[in-house]
């Protein structure tokens, strides 16, 4: 196992957002992490991340307490929801992506990267240029210049259109088997979820399946369990 | 006028020091600006006017009264916002009245130093000693080096601040470390042209030059030239024409900004119409 979470439970701002959460992710598992909004998703990987520590239960990685080592997260590449960042950022995607790196990194890998994500005529184009589909593959880049073992990504496609979406899949499909590169994946694309992840976590803070993906999509109880959850936590949050 | 002014060495002290603040200012106020701190220039030089005020109250050398005020305020109120989640705008409109108003009550306790007061509000680069220039060139040098040292991780910081604590960088230690830094930049820069001006030559050429760049380096060193040649052009011009240099340089550099505007405005039009005729002719 390359991570495991045992017992993961935390208050955020007052609310439970997850509650007794344990699951676990193999090496080169193409995880789809699925909930509705509110379920916690986020929330897991900001303590994956290290980002929120006031949490009960434990996280390793590559076999390590996450709370006694960082040396983990340079193993990780990290894709936010949606990146924020000033508009008018004046960085060329080149910069973007070579962020944090010396000079002597920056040579060898940015090019690399780009080409990963077919973006390497874009590289002296300024970031704020872009379109978001275009920004999101930027970001997928920026996640693979150290070369990690795993990628996290949290919902990645939020407000990209269907052939940047296209696009994106097909990129981090050949992340995963070409590469060897683990992904853990949140999202909201039920469809996406079945045709690219190996292994399916279905969470509303609590876990109530953690598995093989076609044992989800091929199981009516499952799926009719999870729509009526979303549909809890939808009418909750409007409540809210 | 001819070269000879150059000879002069209250002019040769004004450039120096104009140079090393133009410098000084422009470096660290791009951080600033891209994090949406524009005016926190503004409401940390108010508060070094308190501590203007408390030096000369208590007959202390009052420069280095608004660096200990300055400094102490940058950091009260970060920690301030990062723990009560109040927005940065509301914070920099109470630290610049709590400045203003901790220097008023002084003035009017003491009620005889608005002379000296009023070389801080409005700068007197010509009258800068010896001293000052050395005191302004070291801390110019120690914080463009600290920043030189510190590149990677402020752009990534000030780009995103999640990613970048991702990447195991200390975000926060960050942000206190160019509070202090912004707070001794403002303090220096307030010979050059003033508490009322410090902020205009933080933002302005930072401003200007991200008309014009794609790239952070690209930026910064279109920034830097755009803030010594507008500190030098003002030293010159204010000397021929008997004015207050820091008003003539804050001018030079609002022209420089309109020229931009004015430039970029015509190239955008020129793209349009070369877009235009592809058009046509493509249809």
């Amino acid at each position: 196992m390359i991570v495991e979470i045992e017992n993961l439970t935390i208050n955020y701002d007052g609310i439970l957002a997850l509650d007794n959460v344990s699951l676990s992710v193999e090496e080169k598992d193409f995880l789809g992490i699925i909930g509705p909004n509110g379920a916690g998703k986020t929330t897991l990987f900001s303590c994956m991340l290290g980002l929120l520590n006031n949490y009960n239960g434990e996280i390793k990685f590559f076999g390590a307490n996450i709370r006694k080592s960082k040396q983990y997260l340079h193993q990780i590449g990290f894709v936010p929801q949606k990146p924020v960042f000033e508009k008018n950022f004046p960085a060329t995607v080149a910069e973007v992506v070579g962020m944090g790196l010396t000079k002597n990194q920056k040579d060898n890998t940015i090019d690399k990267v780009l080409q990963k994500v077919w973006l390497h005529e874009l590289s002296h184009r300024r970031i704020g240029d872009l379109s978001g589909g275009q920004q999101q593959r930027v970001f997928i880049a920026k996640a693979l210049v150290n070369d990690p073992q795993i990628l996290i990504l949290d919902e990645p496609v939020t407000g990209i259109d269907l052939q940047s979406k296209d696009l994106f899949y097909q990129i981090l499909r050949d992340l995963n088997q070409k590469d060897s590169i683990t992904v853990i994946w949140s999202s909201h694309d039920l469809d996406a979820v079945a045709k690219l992840a190996s292994k399916v976590a279905c969470l509303n803070r609590t876990l109530f399946f953690h598995g093989i993906s076609e044992e989800f999509f091929h199981n009516e109880n499952l799926l009719k369990m999870y729509s009526e959850s979303s549909m809890q936590m939808h009418m909750h949050n409007h409540e809210d | 006028m001819g070269f000879e002014i150059l000879s002069y060495g209250f002019m040769q002290r004004a450039l120096v020091s104009g140079i090393a603040i133009a410098l000084m200012c422009s470096v660290v106020g791009l951080f600033l600006v891209l994090r949406r701190h524009s005016l926190f220039g503004d409401a940390l030089a108010h508060s070094a006017f308190g501590g203007i005020a408390a030096g000369l109250f208590l007959g202390i050398y009052p420069i280095w009264t608004a660096f200990v005020v300055c400094i102490l305020s940058a950091l009260g109120l970060t920690k301030i916002r990062q723990r009560f989640q109040i927005s940065g705008d509301a914070m920099v409109a109470i630290l610049l009245s709590s400045g203003l108003a901790m220097g008023v009550i002084l003035i009017s306790l003491a009620g005889g130093f608005t002379v000296n007061l009023f070389s801080f509000l409005f700068g007197s680069i010509l009258l800068v000693s010896l001293e000052n220039t050395i005191l302004i060139l070291g801390l110019a040098g120690s914080i463009i080096i600290v920043i030189l040292l510190l590149y990677r991780q402020l752009v990534y910081t000030t780009f995103n601040e999640e990613q970048a604590k991702v990447s195991s960088i200390q975000v926060e230690k960050l942000s206190y470390l160019l509070v202090v830094i912004a707070g001794i930049t403002v303090v220096s820069s307030m010979q050059l042209v003033g508490i009322l001006l410090t902020s205009s030559l933080i933002v302005i050429p930072n401003v200007t030059a991200m008309l014009f760049s794609r790239g952070f380096k690209q930026t910064s060193i279109l920034s830097m030239i755009f803030a010594v040649f507008s500190a030098v052009a003002g030293i010159l011009t204010s000397y021929s024409f008997n004015v207050a240099p820091g008003g003539m340089i804050v001018l030079i550099s609002i022209i420089l900004f309109g020229g931009s505007l004015g430039i970029k405005s015509f190239r955008q039009k020129k793209r349009v119409l070369v877009l235009n005729k592809e058009a046509t002719k493509l249809s």
